[in-house]
């Protein structure tokens, strides 16, 4: 296996801490670079570059079919699962394109997590759910504790503390969703992809994973691709606006929404279509 | 006004057509039904009598009532665990492979369509097979191995296409968390979908081994007898089966070999239930498990 040679917040060092939020061209932890991706002969996502500042959170807003899923399985190869999907461009994390083909795309999918659209909770208990994918990879450490502090981070150790060797399948839809960003904190992957992580949840449920994004923000990236703009506009620093396979827009997420460049930006975050 | 207001419902033109459809479904299945029963009680009547621990215990004889069925059951034990022994990795080992890794092209499609059509081969087929494979070929004679190899060679289609079902059902959502937790394919499979899929591929593959017990043309193709006065006491030994002993014992003229012939098909119907009743306990625990 070839080791990438990752530096922890190696886009941190040398410059001074800022107050404003970076700007994502400098200060990226993962980064796009004409990337196309088709299925088949079907352009999903055309010629789309684009930089994901660290420690930040940014969010992918577009109509349905616009290449926003796709464009974010990008990210941690998850792709390669569909046979007929192809990609041409770059995705560079800190600095490796992670598509070399001396990268191995399962440490692709340990440094950079993703927490899906429907819960997906193994039909294990919740302690199992969370103790996995440390297992399979060699942690050495202190295991119930590593799983304590993920649960605690995802904010669903006192839902849980009691039931941990119960089936994970027990819990509430928006339980799940938070033992699935349990299970990915517990890898302590430096980006994590949401991809519609409330798509199934009520707005309680929401507002919780939404807090806990901004809490954990300051040791992860995030990537969220969102149907809601209400979401977009109140969790993310930066936005990025998709529409048929294309970028249209991006930038900081109160721009997008108060004053964006584009026209197609405006209707679609206004609500005049989509 | 809608058009609802002037049209011909006719419900109980339509309410007399479902109850018809309905009374001819369940004469169709009381008919089955009791057809089984008579069958049951008929051999039942003759048979359970006949059974005792002599029966079961003494090996066939010229002497009807010295007849028991000992070599034909241990035969019949020994050719299932062997056949279970070669088929099981080699089913799900193929059925994972062909759900999970191979790539899925033309040949992937051939593959698929053969083992559709050898699932339906008749079993005689086989058996001529087996006769010149194993039996001549790699000369391992009228042994229970041979035997074993042939019935692998029967079932081996059944597993599989019931193994990749029960894989095919696994949610892919489950593959994805894994995968995006790092693990490899190979992780991925050992650790979610196999005990997911652990159901349904025990279920298939003790269905296909109930269908091997019963299998008796193979059998004779490749030469196994029925007058065997040993159980076999290793795999190269010759032997016999409860299905072969059964058929014999209906062959011969007197009727108290018939009466015997009822006495083995209600232990091969006991070792029916008892392998069914495993099915579906198995198939209770780990679907517990899963939940």
């Amino acid at each position: 296996m070839t080791q990438m040679k990752i530096q922890p917040n190696k886009f941190n060092q040398g410059s001074e801490p800022e107050k404003e939020a970076p700007d994502p061209r400098q200060d990226s932890a993962l980064s796009a670079e004409h990337v196309t991706i088709r299925y088949g002969n079907t352009v999903a996502v055309d010629d789309v570059g684009l930089a994901f500042a660290a420690n930040q959170i940014t969010a992918i807003i577009g109509p349905s079919g616009c290449g926003k899923s796709t464009f974010l399985r990008a990210f941690n190869r998850m792709n390669d699962f569909i046979p007929s999907a192809s990609l041409e461009g770059a995705i560079r994390f800190q600095g490796i394109d992670i598509y070399d083909p001396a990268v191995d795309p399962v440490e692709v999918r340990l440094r950079i997590g993703m927490v899906f659209q429907k819960p997906n909770p193994f039909p294990k208990t919740i302690y199992k759910n969370v103790a996995w994918g440390p297992q399979i990879n060699g942690f050495k450490g202190d295991l119930d504790e590593l799983v304590e502090n993920s649960l605690r981070s995802a904010a669903i150790w006192d839902e849980v503390k009691d039931r941990l060797h119960k089936s994970a399948l027990g819990l509430s839809g928006g339980q799940q969703q938070r033992l699935c960003i349990a299970r990915t904190l517990a890898m302590q992957s430096e980006v994590i992809l949401m991809d519609e992580p409330c798509s199934a949840l009520d707005p309680l449920s929401t507002g919780r994973v939404e807090d806990l994004m901004l809490e954990l923000k300051q040791n992860h990236t995030f990537v969220i691709v969102t149907h809601n703009m209400q979401q977009a506009s109140r969790a993310s620093d930066y936005t990025a606006f998709m529409e048929a396979g294309k970028l249209v827009e991006f930038d900081h997420t109160e721009k997008m929404f108060q004053n964006p460049s584009n026209q197609r930006t405006e209707d679609y975050v206004s609500g005049r279509f989509g | 006004m809608s058009w609802l207001d002037t049209a011909n419902l006719n419900l109980r033109k339509r309410r007399r057509r479902a109850l018809y459809f309905k009374s001819i479904c369940s004469l169709f299945t009381w008919s089955c039904f009791v057809l089984l029963a008579v069958l049951l009680v008929h051999v039942g009547h003759k048979g359970v009598g006949l059974i005792d621990v002599d029966f079961l215990r003494n090996a066939p004889s010229w002497r009807p009532e010295d007849c028991g069925i000992w070599p034909a059951i241990a035969g019949s034990l020994w050719m299932m665990g062997l056949t279970a022994l070669i088929s099981i990795p080699c089913g799900v080992s193929a059925a994972l492979y062909l759900e999970e890794f191979a790539p899925k092209n033309r040949w992937a499609h051939l593959i698929d369509v053969n083992i559709s059509n050898l699932a339906g081969v008749p079993s005689i087929v086989y058996g001529i097979l087996g006769a010149t494979v194993f039996v001549r070929f790699l000369a391992l004679e009228q042994s229970v191995l041979a035997g074993s190899l042939t019935m692998s060679l029967l079932v081996l289609p059944v597993i599989i296409i019931a193994s990749r079902e029960a894989i095919r059902a696994v949610p892919s959502t489950i593959r994805h968390a894994a995968l995006a937790l790092g693990a490899t394919p190979w992780q991925t499979v050992v650790h979610h979908v196999l005990p997911t899929a652990l159901a349904g591929i025990l279920t298939g593959v003790i269905l296909a081994l109930s269908r091997a017990i019963g299998e008796t043309a193979p059998l004779i193709t490749i030469g196994a007898v029925a007058y065997i006065s040993d159980a076999p006491a290793g795999p190269m030994d010759s032997f016999t089966v409860l299905p072969l002993q059964i058929y014999s014992w209906t062959t011969k003229a007197q009727s108290e070999f018939q009466d015997l012939a009822a006495g083995g098909i209600v232990a091969l119907l006991v070792f029916l239930v008892i392998m069914n009743g495993i099915a579906v306990w198995i198939r209770h625990r780990a679907e517990g498990n899963a939940n």
